[in-house]
């Protein structure tokens, strides 16, 4: 995190979407793990997802990204065919 | 018009990061509104849930212009800034093509900002008004809200000996925003994404105000576990307490067709929020979803 001396004058946030610094994945209990080989690529974890953690790859593959996951859960609920599980974190 | 998940842009515009609770399902909802829009839109926001967990100082999640406001006046300065944008191309400074997005909660747009709200859609401004409900005041901890539903237990409608929780039944947002003669309203669920997009695309392109009033799920206030957000507005809408519908310049229509209907019950038991409630109040929630079948031609309940 930056210090006042360092930030633009007036409380300004100059880069959009800066957030993705910031690391969420701090608050997570279960960790999704996406199985690709039942993977339909059917897109609905990828859609439903409330952070944008799910990436679909130009080849229409998809992975998660875990540094913006929080654990949620609910890709694992949109999938149909049970291609994602929700692992415990270790040292939890 | 999109049709399949495949058409559906892949560009963010809610940058991930923000934050909101995990499973809270405002965040899919936003995805899904900002992937519609094409980017082009100025966002306005109301406090609410989505703007404190957005723009955490130093940080924002936005990438689209935005500008926060108070919970009242945000329909208000959308007004201002769709005039704004009009009067500089009319002028020849800018050929910019934006559109006007509000994107309020259920506070903001129900009780605190129902004013302002009236007055821009009676002067007939180009934007789209997007109401998320979330059914109470979620960011300050709970409160009820004349969007929360009947016999919701809320912080400031606690259920007891001589409480059945929320006493007052939801209003009819899409209703008061059609009284006003707008061209486009239209009720949507984020569980139900290519029908949420496509009613987004529709605000935005039709000339005049238009209001979208979004149900979303909220695993804190509602009290079910965070993966069940998604399922809970799928059941809200096959229940029939949530009818995903629109009104096309007076034209009421079904979007998401309801042929068998599910039991409230199977929507109420899931939720904490009506873990108290007795046989008589699940029969009067139940009455609520027979009349909306009834006024929009959903199907009879399951058997």
């Amino acid at each position: 995190m930056k210090s006042w001396k360092e930030l633009p004058i007036g409380a300004m946030i100059i880069e959009p979407g800066n957030s993705i610094e910031y690391n969420v994945a701090q608050w997570r209990v279960f960790r999704p793990v996406l199985d690709k080989n039942k993977c339909t690529k059917c897109g609905l974890c990828w859609i439903f997802c409330p952070e944008g953690a799910i990436v679909r790859n130009e080849d229409e593959s998809y992975e998660v990204n875990l540094s913006f996951c929080k654990g949620c859960g609910i890709c694992q609920r949109s999938c149909n065919v049970k291609a994602i599980t929700m692992i415990k974190e270790e040292g939890l | 018009m999109f049709k399949t998940i495949k058409d559906l842009p892949r560009d963010e515009y809610l940058a991930p990061g923000h934050r909101l609770c995990a499973g809270c399902t405002v965040g899919t909802a936003v995805r899904q509104i900002l992937k519609a829009s094409g980017g082009n839109v100025v966002v306005v926001t109301a406090t609410s849930c989505l703007e404190v967990s957005t723009s955490y100082f130093p940080q924002t999640a936005w990438r689209v212009p935005w500008i926060h406001l108070g919970f009242e006046n945000s329909a208000a300065v959308a007004a201002g800034i769709e005039s704004a944008l009009k009067a500089l191309r009319k002028k020849g400074k800018s050929n910019e093509d934006f559109h006007v997005m509000v994107i309020s909660g259920d506070g903001g747009t129900f009780d605190i900002g129902i004013q302002a709200l009236s007055g821009a859609l009676e002067r007939g401004h180009d934007l789209l008004y997007i109401c998320y409900d979330n059914e109470a005041y979620m960011n300050t901890g709970i409160q009820r809200s004349s969007a929360t539903p009947y016999a919701a237990a809320t912080t400031t409608s606690p259920p007891g000996a001589r409480s059945i929780g929320q006493r007052t039944h939801k209003k009819d947002l899409v209703g008061i925003a059609i009284a006003h003669g707008i061209p486009y309203a239209a009720t949507a669920c984020p569980s139900y994404p290519i029908d949420l997009m496509n009613k987004v695309r529709k605000g935005l392109d039709v000339e005049g105000p238009s209001l979208l009033h979004v149900l979303t799920p909220c695993t804190t206030g509602w009290r079910f576990d965070p993966s069940l957000g998604i399922e809970i507005g799928r059941l809200a809408v096959l229940t029939g307490l949530w009818p995903l519908y629109e009104v096309d310049r007076g034209v009421t229509r079904l979007t998401v067709q309801v042929p068998k209907r599910e039991p409230v019950r199977k929507y109420l038991e899931l939720q904490g929020r009506f873990k108290h409630i007795s046989e008589n109040e699940i029969n009067k929630i139940q009455e609520i979803a027979d009349k909306n079948a009834e006024k929009f031609g959903l199907g009879p309940i399951k058997e």
